[in-house]
């Protein structure tokens, strides 16, 4: 019976399965970062061990400032603890750190397949929604709350119900000027906000493949934003490539034995999926969002949609609040939108790609916002956006080049904008408050939110070029 | 974590017709690295509660009685809890006094994490979810029962709903009971399994 990528996975990793769907499955690598402190708290109380230390890896990423490494630079406290809690519950328990001090130090979603522990076919967890970005490598990866990273951390399992399978295909060939960033925000805004609610979606189709492992990352890591469990691209020569010689990768032997697995994984010719959905790549264009949910995305050379014109009354109700919110008019040229601040990081976008992607367009201009960071996803994405220069052409033109961190894509650390404002962020979520209460979000692609920095509004990338 | 049992509960309902509320909405991010204390439940939909000078903003349904003291049961919109894996929006929601919420559909992490603290999550069709905060809008401080044995949700127009529970969740729910106690008792198959069935290529314990 042919199979689906994410069903041989999973049935690899069922320790038990119960008659009423409930399945016990194992957990190959295990993720933190500082929100694991509730459940290092039950391990304490109960005087229990982490089950596989050495399945087990933490990073430093939501609390760490990205001024500078020092920890005085914190934005408070409690903050502060929570990175140093961290560094001592790890130590404690022996899992490995990549703390503040570490130069491998990044955002857990971006060092996760930079160090090689991301991997074709395993099972991955972390205790963040974003986790899906694991499964641009052929990885099932999903997040999971503070409960179950306990029961992870205790047993090295999780109880699951079996999610449907999704397989959301864009075939056609790229048209210029579209990432990674441009397609998952067309697919949100083709299937909304919850379309994928419920499954573990496959992308796949001809544009996919001829996506950067970075965009496939991108790609991936928002699959939570269509609501999907977890998002997956069948591996091939491109992820081969990419892992090969990381960190943790297998090598010799290993890697022969891996790579003869990997190719394995693959959903199989005539796989049904319980869900299909089909894109066409030609009809994608570079896309911002102009609400308040990442499915209100359209592209950055449209009007602001008008509410009298939403498929139903209570579309046109939604689309009426977030239009409040965001203070857009219907009708307005998104061209015409000024921008007060731009942030290029987060676990969607900040890998040295999207960091090239935006220096060249950045290069020889001049910022023409308030603000303008970039934070790059990891410390070795920084060092080699350095070696290549990158830095400069940012410095030059009037961004801050940050330290790694989750930043303000979500804002734990502090970094933040200031109520009213309008920012575009290359990062996953145009939630209200997200960035700052009050604070306007719109998600759009490195390149564009590098046009908006020099343009001091919304502009086209594909006019940089 | 074991938690209060969860059998027979009726008890006031509160409408919040909204859509896509999510997990950002329901406990915004700066709150998440504080302990979980008798503060906890001020942050429940704090910026949708109060507006920016403090006050408390009287369009949000918490903010008026009856809701605001004796709401227990939120009966919610299509996509609640999406966003951020953030268990912490469970704990606001307790710490306010609910202990469950209807809606046609949800965020599949927040699902799964109000499982795991007691807290009962109830999926029941979009239609039905209407009439109930429509009820509820036109009867302020009506109650809806849940009866997590017969798996049923009546209404303050006493119609029953029935609604889907698996038999694990069922039963950690009606006892309280904490999963990894559970979990615990099948220590000897997750050994065998990693003795077995891990690719040898990941090395030993890696």
């Amino acid at each position: 019976m042919p199979q689906t990528m994410f069903e041989k996975i999973w049935d690899a990793h069922v320790i038990e399965a119960r008659p009423d769907g409930q399945t016990l499955l194992y957990v190959d690598r295990h993720l933190l970062h500082e929100g694991s402190f509730h459940g290092f708290e039950y391990l304490d109380e109960r005087n229990m061990p982490v089950r596989r230390p050495g399945q087990t890896f933490a990073v430093a990423d939501h609390y760490v400032p990205t001024a500078s490494r020092d920890l005085a630079d914190a934005q408070d406290e409690v903050s502060r603890s929570l990175v140093t809690r961290l560094a001592d519950n790890t130590a404690r328990h022996g899992v490995t750190h990549f703390g503040i001090d570490s130069p491998s130090q990044g955002i857990v979603h971006v060092i996760g397949p930079e160090q090689g522990l991301t991997l074709p076919g395993l099972l991955i967890v972390c205790g963040d929604s974003h986790t899906a970005t694991h499964g641009a490598l052929g990885a099932y990866a999903f997040g999971i709350g503070a409960s179950e990273v306990t029961h992870v951390l205790a047993t090295q399992t999780l109880w699951q119900i079996k999610p449907k399978s999704m397989r959301i295909a864009v075939d056609g060939a790229r048209p210029a000027g579209v990432t990674g960033k441009d397609v998952i925000l067309a697919i949100i805004a083709e299937i909304s906000a919850a379309g994928a609610t419920g499954h573990a979606v496959e992308f796949a189709g001809s544009l996919i493949r001829d996506l950067s492992m970075e965009e496939r990352m991108t790609v991936c890591n928002m699959t939570i934003e269509a609501g999907g469990r977890a998002g997956m691209i069948a591996p091939d020569e491109k992820t081969y490539a990419y892992i090969k010689g990381r960190r943790y990768a297998p090598e010799g032997e290993d890697w022969d034995q891996a790579l003869a697995a990997w190719k394995m994984l693959p959903s199989d010719d005539g796989a049904v999926f319980d869900t299909e959905v089909k894109l066409d790549a030609a009809a994608i264009q570079p896309m911002l969002t102009w609400g308040t949910s990442p499915e209100q995305g359209a592209p950055l050379t449209a009007t602001v949609p008008d509410p009298a014109h939403a498929p139903n009354a209570e579309k046109a109700e939604e689309w009426r609040d977030a239009l409040a919110y965001i203070g857009l008019q219907p009708g307005q040229r998104f061209q015409d939108v000024g921008v007060d601040k731009v942030f290029i990081g987060s676990c969607t976008n900040s890998r040295i790609e999207d960091l090239r992607a935006a220096a060249a367009v950045v290069k020889g201009r001049q910022v023409r916002v308030k603000q303008a960071l970039v934070s790059p996803g990891s410390l070795l994405v920084k060092q080699q956006a350095e070696d290549e220069g990158l830095d400069r052409i940012f410095r030059e033109a009037g961004f801050e080049w940050r330290d790694s961190g989750c930043s303000m894509c979500a804002g734990m650390n502090g970094d933040l904008a200031e109520r009213g404002e309008r920012v575009a962020s290359t990062s996953n979520r145009n939630f209200r408050g997200r960035q700052g209460q009050g604070v306007r979000t719109h998600l759009v692609s490195p390149a564009a939110a590098a046009a908006a920095a020099v343009s001091g509004r919304f502009a086209d990338p594909r006019d940089f070029a | 974590m074991p938690q209060q049992p969860f059998t027979l509960l009726s008890a006031v309902g509160v409408p919040l017709g909204q859509a896509n509320v999510d997990t950002d909405q329901v406990i915004p991010a700066r709150f998440l690295k504080y302990p979980r204390d008798e503060k906890y439940r001020t942050y429940l939909f704090h910026d949708l509660r109060l507006r920016p000078d403090g006050t408390e903003n009287p369009d949000f349904v918490l903010c008026n009685e009856p809701y605001k003291s004796k709401g227990q049961i939120l009966v919610a919109d299509r996509n609640f809890g999406c966003g951020s894996s953030r268990e912490s929006a469970v704990y606001a929601l307790q710490d306010w006094g609910f202990r469950a919420v209807i809606a046609p559909s949800f965020g599949d992490i927040f699902f799964n994490n109000s499982f795991k603290n007691g807290f009962l999550p109830i999926r029941l069709p979009t239609q039905v979810c209407n009439t109930l905060r429509q009820d509820l809008h036109d009867n302020p401080g009506a109650e809806i029962t849940i009866d997590v044995e017969a798996q049923t949700v009546t209404g303050p127009d006493g119609v029953a709903h029935s609604f889907e529970l698996d038999d694990f969740r069922k039963y950690c729910l009606v006892r309280g009971l904490d999963d990894i106690d559970f979990t615990l008792e099948s220590m000897p198959k997750i050994d065998a399994f990693e003795r077995d069935n891990r690719p040898a290529w990941l090395g030993h314990n890696a």
